[in-house]
């Protein structure tokens, strides 16, 4: 058995940061990722980032991750391990992981909980043919291996994942075929799809996928227009060939590991589906389990940096570690926080993480 | 289709090994996902639907959705997406569940 203070799972901004500011005040941490890549999401992510400098926003993605993996780095007292996948949660606190092959069994006396989030499937027919594809397995497959998804691409979604994607796509060398986009308007900031729409790709808004089709794989779509109740409208079909369709309709929370340990769930859409209640130190309904990023909410990756490093402090804190200036780096974080979800734009995440105070 | 050129990326990959898509001879590199290899080599259909039959490839590329179960070294449902390739690895196209392997 392994045996630590504080146990992260999931080393993305959320987990990379909790670890960091938890070591930082002296506890024991034990960092686990399935994958063999620190950063989570960071290192599909070629793209400049938005937000805030002091968060690295205008850093590329991939280069945050190695940032915050050299930070991790410099603490003796934390232990990371990659390759460790998190299989389960028992009722006497104890979680066991496949790491290279072994078996580990582990038991923390704080548990955060940092798994992020996964694609959402979009219903039509014929979406389980090969050549569908969600967006971040496009990244994955395009960035990390650099290997082409295909030749020609229908991107479904117009918020920033499927701006981006599109973008990154082109760069790669990919024909983009169009954008299709639900809603009247455009879901992304228009910075992103001005540069699309220079590169001539066209968004149909108002607009889904009819069908797919295909015969051992994608071989186009048909696309039709909806009305203002979002009914699709006969007669308004366009075909568009494609070896490739992406779906970038929205993720959802990984949080397996949350139901089993009995964390108080609750359907919130505005975060992307069930997510668990939690205090204001990020703790959920369990004692002694907190969670930061998006798996507990999606939102984005500068969010999921400080809740990670509120988790990190809260977890260290509740079991007598300190340090100097905690009320400060607390109040700054919290103030960033806020600032992130202010304003129009963060309306959604606010309304959603109202339903979630415990 | 493999990216040689990129604006804003270089990728190192590991070294070229051999294997084999239901008996037959394709390459790729080293400790990539074995669907990234299979991808490359332009094979998109990685098993068949239980009830219907229907072709399935991966879909999430993280290992979660369970799109892309292969029988890999005589071993049924291994998620492809995130198994890492070797050298002389058989992998097969899935139909079905996928037997358990009993051994005396
Ligand atoms: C295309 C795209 C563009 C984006 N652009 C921006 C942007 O410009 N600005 C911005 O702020 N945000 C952006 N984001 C969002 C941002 O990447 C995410 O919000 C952020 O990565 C969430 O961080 P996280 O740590 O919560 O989760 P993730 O980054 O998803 O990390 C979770 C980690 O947990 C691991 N894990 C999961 N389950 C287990 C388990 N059982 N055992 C062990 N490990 C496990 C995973 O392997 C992963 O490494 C973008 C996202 C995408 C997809």
């Amino acid at each position: 058995m392994l045996k630590t203070d504080i146990a992260i799972i999931g080393a993305g901004p959320a987990g990379l940061n909790a670890a960091i500011s938890a070591a930082a005040m002296g506890a024991k941490v034990l960092l686990l990722d399935r994958d063999d890549r620190a950063g989570g999401q960071l290192i599909k992510q070629t793209h400049k980032f938005f937000g805030s400098r002091e968060l690295h926003a205008s850093l590329r993605g991939i280069d945050i991750a190695s940032l915050l993996l050299a930070r991790v780095r410099e603490f003796d007292n934390i232990d990371f391990r990659l390759g460790a996948t998190v299989l389960g949660y028992y009722e006497d606190g104890v979680i066991t992981a496949e790491y290279r092959g072994n078996f580990l069994k582990i038991k923390a006396d704080r548990y955060v909980i940092a798994t992020g989030a996964s694609e959402k499937i979009l219903p039509f027919p014929n979406n389980d043919l090969p050549g569908v594809y969600g967006a971040g397995a496009v990244q994955t497959l395009t960035n990390v291996y650099g290997v082409l998804p295909g030749k020609r691409v229908i991107m479904v979604g117009s918020g920033n994942i499927g701006l981006i994607v599109s973008y990154q796509l082109l760069q790669a060398g990919v024909q983009v075929a169009g954008i299709v986009e639900a809603a009247p308007g455009i879901g992304g900031y228009l910075v992103h799809a001005a540069k699309i729409r220079r590169a001539g790709v066209p968004i149909y808004t108002s607009h889904t996928i009819k069908e797919a089709y295909g015969d051992s794989s994608v071989q186009g779509a048909v696309i039709w227009q909806l009305d203002e109740k979002w009914q699709p409208l006969n007669g308004t079909e366009k075909d568009i060939e494609a070896d490739v369709i992406c779906i970038a309709v929205g993720l959802t929370p990984l949080t397996e590991l949350l139901w089993q340990a009995g964390c108080q769930m609750k359907y919130v859409p505005q975060l992307g589906g069930h997510v668990n209640l939690r205090d204001e130190n990020l703790m959920t309904s369990v004692p002694g389990i907190y969670v930061a990023g998006d798996v507990s909410g999606v939102e984005e990756a500068s969010a999921a940096m400080l809740e990670g490093k509120l988790a990190g402090l809260a977890a260290a804190k509740s079991l007598g570690y300190s340090i100097e200036n905690y009320d400060e780096l607390w109040q700054q974080a919290i103030s960033q926080l806020d600032g992130l979800r202010s304003g129009p734009a963060g309306e959604k995440i606010r309304s959603g993480l109202k339903m979630l105070v415990r | 289709m493999r990216i040689d050129e990129h604006p804003v990326l270089t990728f190192t990959r590991g070294k070229k090994v051999t294997f084999y898509f239901d008996g037959k001879k394709i390459e790729g590199y080293e400790g990539e996902p074995i669907a990234a290899a299979l991808h490359a080599a332009g094979v998109k259909v990685l098993r068949h639907s239980h009830k219907k039959n229907r072709p399935r490839g991966f879909y999430c590329a993280i290992g979660n959705c369970s799109s892309c179960l292969m029988v890999v070294d005589g071993v049924p449902n291994v998620r492809v997406c995130v198994e890492k390739l070797r050298e002389g690895m058989q992998v097969e196209t899935q139909k079905g569940r996928g037997d358990l392997i009993v051994e005396d």
